[in-house]
């Protein structure tokens, strides 16, 4: 499919918010992380948000699915608003996928029972039916020969495209990816990077907090670019790249895309 | 630089004889220099000094079925005095013409010890076997059912005593301790507040003024008329102590797990006791195997501290054999003996500790 009519045809299908995020503010004990985030993400959209380290971008992206807690303003998923209600927070949780830099597998488990664990336990899916959903999931990111082995076996980048398939058991609404690549040996990038393209093909809603700016331009609908808490910049791929307006956000491109 | 060019590959030799073989081992392990020579030579001339009578004491002029006035004669070791009074050692004061049931009591536990060994054993219908077989060792030593003459726990004594306050107390204790572990690394403060001094209070003190404390203290604090079973106060008290020292070999591995697995956990939606459950403390108490089996081991060769509470355990039934003036001054070979006793026990842990640790490996397979 032509990448610019893929989008297209997504658009319209964004009517609707999936995230909605309201004057949010966080604090590591003094430190002003999070300081008024304002954003709206829609139904099969996709982000990308990159900024210098410290900027809070993945702070902002664990709001999203509470591993970090926000002080102040409102976050809203799927029309639930995140408050300390544990039963709210654990059901938001299996609507929102998560993968993280370092992949976080279970180790003392095999790979299909690393991705089965989740819809055993969490959706209470009979155990065969769950290996089942693990094995179709393993087949998608192209894996599913590892099936048995441990976490530990595999090289980076399998286990990163495990880590995708993990959290698709649960069959999301929203897949966040904390800099997915960003622990991977060069060689082993374009796999992980493929697999989240086959899931953005698909029209997941996503938010890929990334330096891989190839990925960003060809994927995204929105690149946002934070810095010192707050999102200075957001924009169509091309007018982010080729015509950035804030001096911060020139400055951060210059460097990067030398 | 000149060039070199390959004209013909090496051939395949046999190693020099003195490097291989029983040759190469010695010259390597024994005789690599004169200071290893020299060591080789004393310890070689050690043994030969002490090994010698040794084996004459324990085994050429030893006695193995005679009375105590024969032994007086004899120069050699006495074993004859295990055999004469072993089933005293093994029950205690338990009527010597029921000493079956403690010992179909513990064959039974034995058995069950062994079965539960493998762990594609560990099903649900093991669970019940346990239960079933606790009871009926339960039933065996008390009686008082089926015909069975009951007898008064003040009577126990020797092996049942210390295997039943081993295996109660660790069985118990291990759970608790990972409850206190956890409570310890809990966000709510009144609940950590309470493991740690829970914790502290207990490493604090030792295990002789607890038992002490369960013996002489705790009845003080019971209504008039009221008495507890002085064995089940001394299980008690192994219990709370040894789940102290538990909780603290837990929480080091529950730290070494890194935050990951957590969010990972907390990510897929996973319950806090579901996390804890399948995540967290099979990793956790898979790396505290070493230090958890050390701490086990420990433990039980401390319910041998009972006997200062006037408990029979098997220790105290043997010093009790010692002094009949019949036996007096065996006391080598009777030690030797329960020392043994508590060798097998501890080996058997240790070893199924290192069995665990390989089955559980998901390093190598």
């Amino acid at each position: 499919m032509n990448e610019e009519t893929a989008k297209s045809t997504d658009m319209q299908a964004m009517a609707e918010s999936m995230i909605e995020i309201i004057d949010m503010h966080k604090w590591f004990g003094d430190f002003h992380v999070l300081r008024g985030i304002d954003l709206t993400i829609h139904k099969k959209e996709r982000i990308v948000i990159c900024g210098p380290s410290g900027s809070g971008k993945s702070t902002l992206i664990r709001c999203i699915n509470r591993l970090e807690e926000h002080q102040r303003g409102k976050i809203i998923v799927d029309g639930i608003e995140l408050t300390n209600d544990l039963k709210n927070i654990e059901k938001i949780r299996t609507e929102v996928g998560m993968v993280f830099q370092h992949f976080n597998l279970f180790p003392h488990l095999t790979i299909i029972d690393n991705l089965a664990l989740g819809p055993i336990w969490v959706r209470k899916i009979p155990k065969k039916e769950a290996e089942e959903i693990a094995m179709h999931n393993l087949e998608k990111v192209q894996i599913a020969e590892q099936a048995q082995k441990y976490p530990g076996q595999l090289s980076g980048g399998q286990q990163q495209r495990v880590a995708i398939a993990r959290s698709l058991c649960m069959s999301p609404k929203i897949m966040l990816f904390d800099e997915p690549t960003s622990a991977l040996d060069p060689e082993m990038i374009k796999e992980v990077l493929d697999a989240i393209i086959e899931l953005a093909q698909e029209g997941m809603t996503m938010i890929v907090v990334s330096h891989e700016m190839g990925f960003a331009k060809s994927v995204a609908h929105r690149v946002l670019f934070m810095d010192f808490g707050q999102i200075v910049e957001g924009n169509t791929p091309e007018e982010f790249f080729e015509n950035p307006q804030h001096e911060r956000t020139k400055l951060f491109l210059s460097q990067i895309l030398h | 630089m000149e060039a070199y060019v390959q004209k013909k590959s090496a051939e395949e030799l046999k190693p020099p004889l003195t490097s291989v073989g029983v040759i190469g081992w010695v010259r390597s392990n024994l005789f690599k220099g004169w200071f290893s020579s020299l060591l080789t030579l004393i310890i070689v001339y050690c043994l030969w000094v002490i090994v010698p009578p040794l084996i004459r004491w324990a085994f050429i002029d030893s006695l193995w079925l005679s009375t105590g006035a024969e032994c007086q004669q004899s120069d050699g070791a006495c074993w004859s005095i295990i055999p004469a009074n072993i089933r005293f050692i093994a029950f205690g004061f338990y009527p010597y013409d029921e000493q079956w049931r403690p010992f179909a009591a513990m064959a039974l536990l034995v058995a069950l010890l062994f079965y539960s060994r493998n762990r594609n054993h560990w099903k649900k219908s093991l669970a019940y076997a346990w239960i079933l077989g606790l009871f009926l060792m339960g039933l065996l030593m008390k009686g008082g059912l089926f015909g069975l003459i009951p007898v008064e726990t003040t009577q126990w004594g020797g092996l049942p005593l210390t295997l039943t306050l081993s295996i109660f107390g660790l069985t118990a204790a291990y759970p608790l301790g990972i409850a206190f572990a956890l409570g310890r690394r809990s966000k709510m403060p009144t609940i950590k507040m309470l493991c740690i001094v829970y914790i502290e209070l207990i490493r604090g003190v030792p295990l002789i003024s607890l038992l002490f404390m369960s013996s002489v203290v705790f009845p003080l604090f019971l209504p008039e008329g009221v008495t507890i079973n002085k064995i089940i106060r001394a299980q008690v008290a192994i219990i709370l102590f040894t789940a102290a020292y538990i909780a603290e070999v837990v929480r080091g591995g529950l730290q070494a797990i890194s935050r990951g697995q957590y969010e990972a956990a907390d990510s897929i939606g996973l319950s806090y006791y579901l996390t804890m459950r399948l995540i967290i403390l099979p990793q956790a108490l898979k790396i505290v195997i070493p230090p958890s089996v050390q701490q086990l081991i420990s433990a039980f060769k401390d319910t041998s501290l009972v006997v200062i509470i006037a408990l029979f355990d098997v220790l105290r039934t043997t010093q009790t054999v010692l002094s009949d003036p019949k036996w007096m001054g065996f006391s080598a070979e009777a030690y030797i003996f329960v020392a043994l006793i508590y060798f097998l026990c501890c080996f058997f842990m240790a070893n199924y500790s290192r069995k665990l640790e390989k089955e559980l490996s998901t390093e190598e397979h």
